[in-house]
């Protein structure tokens, strides 16, 4: 039997690396357990963008957080990781969805996140290989992309410097006394922590996390195609849905010139192969948006799960009933951004110090209070 | 079949016999194929499609594979270079 | 996006595809091939300024007689449904193509080993440096070393000296003791090779070293010269061209792609080169690297018994053995040394899609995180290149397929989706 951790933590994605290197940070004795490669689940399979997004006040809270955090460590990523403070901007097609880019201003107006309004002819200048005939957008300048799994790789290394183990293996069982390991060996820790993402039910039962299947496409280099992450302002009606699959326009330039193009959703899909419907309904929107996407070269393909929870915001703390059981999952497309103000609250819930934001919103309890209430 | 045809790479002509592919016109013409990530210069290394060295644009079609693509008259091939 | 269909597509026009396509024809099954390169005849049989060579020749006559269609320039990129294969073309966009029987005929592609100044322009494959001059590049009077291993070697330099390069040498890695207990049957008399590794090492005019490889390219803007190693000799030689490949490896993206079943050295097929998906056949290097005469039977069988002529098929077995064990001897001889695992230096790059060096890629524990976290094997080639040296330089498995097989235009992948769409709402 080995010494016992402060904290455990399943799950080496940039979720489980984030808290493990604020854990290590804050002092603790942390070890994390991770059968694969680092940030290998969904933080390989995902678009890397972070981005204020305001579906909601808590979220517009957690990730305004957590990009700043992003913006304050950005001088110190090594170059593999990427950041580049590409800006966002969100795409209306039409006279209604800029009706939405305004109220989207005010809102980041409201929190101190600076934007501007283009109307049709600047967002042909920022963006001419859109098609003509769109309405304008909102740019968003400090949002940020990265190439999450080496921002997970940087994020573990500087927990293990500050102290952090880490195990390769995989999870068997996840309790209150610590982790057993596959290989039938026992981690027993403090407090253990589920960063699991879309497998995160299976070691913490009567979760709310549900696996929401995503394609992503790369195509081979064009620089100077896409200048900012440009994202369809339809996005959040495919990220609302909880039934039905769906696709939106997202697009994103890497510092290679390539082009990552995104995005889909379905529930209740359980392979990873790339499912053909959807992938074409997914790159024939951004052919819509796009015109000369269709001449590009795509590379690659690949699908990865979101872990997804019903009211769309992380599970973020302590389970109700196993209180040395911490949740940091259901993240959704937001992982990468939430990641840092993830590992924050975790930390900080774990060391009783008070967070940042109000922790009330992301609490696994919360659903449970929400019933006690009604 | 010993017809000649011409075609330019980065603008320059270049005459060829007919069949020649569009990887040796641009050997011929001097030119890199491509610049790889760090700068490096580059030209085919498989010969058969597989390695993606010799890639050039042709006609305005960027990312072909030149040694798989046979010359034709008034071709525009242009490279890296 | 135009529907094509056929009883028999065999994917691939060397030998093995030919001979496939030639006895699935006889039957009278409706057969094409399908190949990326604009004229048939694969990598082998590659047709140059003077034409094909007589073996292919009567192949290649056979097949148009039979009235064998030819889907020239497409590269198969998706599997979209089972009897449904979707084809890019440079020319004509793409195109999907229906089959009753699939015969895979990919053939193989070089391994490259990579050392210091392998990347620098005009040092090439072996089969990469005939395939471009076969293509038209000049080699007249130009200075050409080749090196590496396999019989390939020798196919080239016999063709580069016939065409009036200055060959310089051919560096065979294997030891001499290797290739005497084998005859090279493929493009010499075992005679010639006996006398040409007993005498000094000559081969008509060319030396002909064996225990000897590259280890050190140099050059500006170019290649210039090429440092060899022969024992406790190095020694350094100008050249033009260095044409360097390290043996042969199947080409198994598609039949991986569809799900097929692999072995040690290939697709694992039964008796009657059946792989494990139904109606799937598969042929010549991709069963395991066997060369020119075990590539014609395996596909001549596949196509027997894709068109249901068993009996005919079993006919060939005897031959088919025989070239199963030549395969096994020349692998024997031509097997790559160990010392070759120290030719990529640290900062030597292995992945030149991403410009990847290997002491970044040897500081990770397996294939997928090293391309996860250095990009490794992400570029267009998809881990074609680096992949293969990988296998051998860490011994890593870098399988794992996903289409697209080939790169394909993003309008491409939405015409195959639509197409298939359109299926499934007529059902």
């Amino acid at each position: 039997m080995r010494a016992s951790y402060d904290v455990a933590i399943a799950g080496a994605g940039i979720v489980g690396a984030a808290c493990a290197a604020e854990c290590a940070t804050a002092g603790l004795k942390v070890v994390v357990v991770e059968p694969g490669p680092i940030g290998g689940g969904a933080t390989a399979a995902g678009m890397g963008h972070i981005v204020v997004m305001d579906d909601s006040p808590a979220q517009v809270a957690l990730t305004h957080y957590s990009r700043t955090l992003w913006q304050e460590l950005a001088p110190e990523l090594p170059g593999d990781v990427e950041y580049v403070a590409a800006g966002t901007i969100w795409v209306a097609a039409d006279e209604e969805e800029m009706a939405e880019v305004r109220r989207k201003q005010a809102v980041y107006a409201g929190i101190g996140v600076r934007t501007e309004i283009l109307d049709a002819q600047a967002l042909a200048a920022a963006e001419p290989n859109l098609r003509t005939g769109l309405a304008g957008g909102l740019l968003v300048p400090d949002d940020a992309v990265i190439y999450p799994p080496c921002g997970a790789r940087f994020l573990m290394e500087r927990a293990r410097s500050r102290g952090a183990e880490l195990l390769t293996d995989a999870v068997a069982e996840l309790s209150q006394e610590g982790i057993r390991l596959r290989d039938g060996s026992f981690v027993p820790a403090g407090t253990t922590v589920n960063a699991t993402g879309a497998w995160a039910p299976e070691l913490t039962a009567g979760i709310e996390v549900r696996q929401r299947k995503g394609h992503l496409a790369i195509t081979d280099r064009y620089p100077g195609f896409v200048h900012h992450q440009l994202v369809e302002l339809g996005y959040l009606k495919s990220a609302h849905s909880t039934a039905a699959d769906s696709v939106a326009f997202n697009a994103q330039p890497r510092r290679t010139g390539q082009i990552l193009i995104g995005s889909s959703r379905q529930f209740g899909a359980e392979h990873a192969a790339v499912d053909a419907p959807i992938l074409g309904r997914m790159l024939s929107r951004a052919v819509e948006y796009m015109p000369r996407i269709a001449e590009l070269s795509a590379l690659r393909v690949w699908t990865g799960f979101r872990a997804a929870t019903p009211d769309k915001l992380p599970l973020i703390g302590p389970c109700p009933g196993q209180p040395r059981i911490y949740l940091a999952t259901g993240h959704e497309g937001l992982g990468i951004t939430t990641s840092l103000a993830t590992g924050k609250l975790v930390a900080g819930q774990i060391l009783g110090h008070p967070c940042a934001i109000p922790i009330e919103p992301y609490l696994p309890g919360r659903r449970q209070e929400e019933a006690r209430h009604e | 079949m010993n017809e000649q045809i011409t075609l330019s790479v980065n603008g320059r002509p270049v005459t060829v016999v007919a069949g020649t592919m569009v990887s040796t016109a641009v050997a011929l013409a001097g030119a890199f194929f491509r610049r790889s990530v760090t700068g490096e210069p580059r030209a085919p290394l498989c010969g058969m499609g597989i390695c993606f060295e010799c890639r050039v644009t042709i006609d305005g079609r960027e990312q072909c594979r030149s040694c798989q693509v046979v010359c034709a008259e008034g071709m525009e091939v242009r490279t890296d270079a | 996006m135009p529907e094509l269909a056929y009883d028999v597509l065999v994917v691939g026009a060397g030998p093995a595809g030919m001979a496939a396509a030639c006895r699935a024809a006889e039957s009278g099954a409706k057969v094409a091939v399908v190949d990326d390169n604009p004229r048939p005849g694969g990598q082998i049989w590659r047709a140059g300024r003077g034409g094909y060579a007589s073996g292919a020749i009567a192949w290649l006559a056979t097949a148009e007689r039979l009235k064998v269609e030819s889907i020239a320039g497409a590269s198969v990129f998706a599997a979209p449904a089972p009897g449904l294969l979707a084809l890019e073309t440079f020319a004509a966009g793409s195109l999907e193509v229906a089959y009753k029987k699939l015969v895979l005929a990919t053939g193989a592609r070089e391994r490259f080993i990579p050392f210091p100044g392998w990347t620098l322009p005009n040092v090439m494959g072996a089969g990469g440096l005939q395939a471009l001059a076969k293509g038209g590049l000049p080699v007249e009077g130009r200075k050409i070393a080749i090196a590496g291993s396999g019989p390939l070697l020798l196919a080239v330099g016999k063709y580069m000296h016939e065409h009036g390069a200055d060959v310089r040498l051919i560096a065979e890695q294997a030891p001499r003791a290797s290739l005497v207990r084998f005859g090279c049957g493929l493009l010499l008399h075992p005679e010639k090779l006996m006398q040409a590794i007993g005498f000094g090492g000559s081969l008509f005019g060319v030396r002909y070293l064996t225990s000897c490889w590259p280890i050190a390219a140099q050059g500006g803007d170019k290649l210039e010269s090429v440092t060899l190693r022969r024992g406790a000799r190095t020694w350094t030689e100008a050249c033009d061209y260095l044409a360097c490949g390290f043996g042969l490896v199947p080409n198994l993206e598609l039949a991986a792609l569809l799900g097929c079943r692999m072995s040690e050295s290939g697709v694992a097929v039964d008796e009657y080169q059946a792989s494990s998906v139904a109606g799937v056949y598969c042929a010549g290097e991709i069963t395991g690297i066997g060369g020119l005469e075990l590539a014609l039977v395996e596909g001549e069988i596949a196509g027997l018994a894709a068109t249901g002529r068993l009996e005919t098929a079993r006919r060939r077995f005897g031959a088919r053995e025989s070239g199963r064990r030549f395969a096994a001897a020349m692998e024997r001889a031509f097997a790559l040394r160990e010392e070759l695992k120290t030719l990529p230096q640290a900062d030597t790059l292995v992945c030149r899609c991403e410009d990847v060096a290997l002491g970044r890629i040897r500081s990770y524990r397996g294939w997928r995180e090293a391309k996860l976290h250095t990009r490794c094997g992400m570029g267009p080639c998809q881990g074609r290149v680096c992949g293969s040296a990988l296998e051998f330089l860490e011994g890593w498995r870098t399988d794992s397929m996903r289409p697209p097989v080939f790169p394909a235009k993003v309008g491409s992948l939405i015409e195959v989706s639509a197409s298939l769409q359109s299926t499934v709402d007529k059902c």
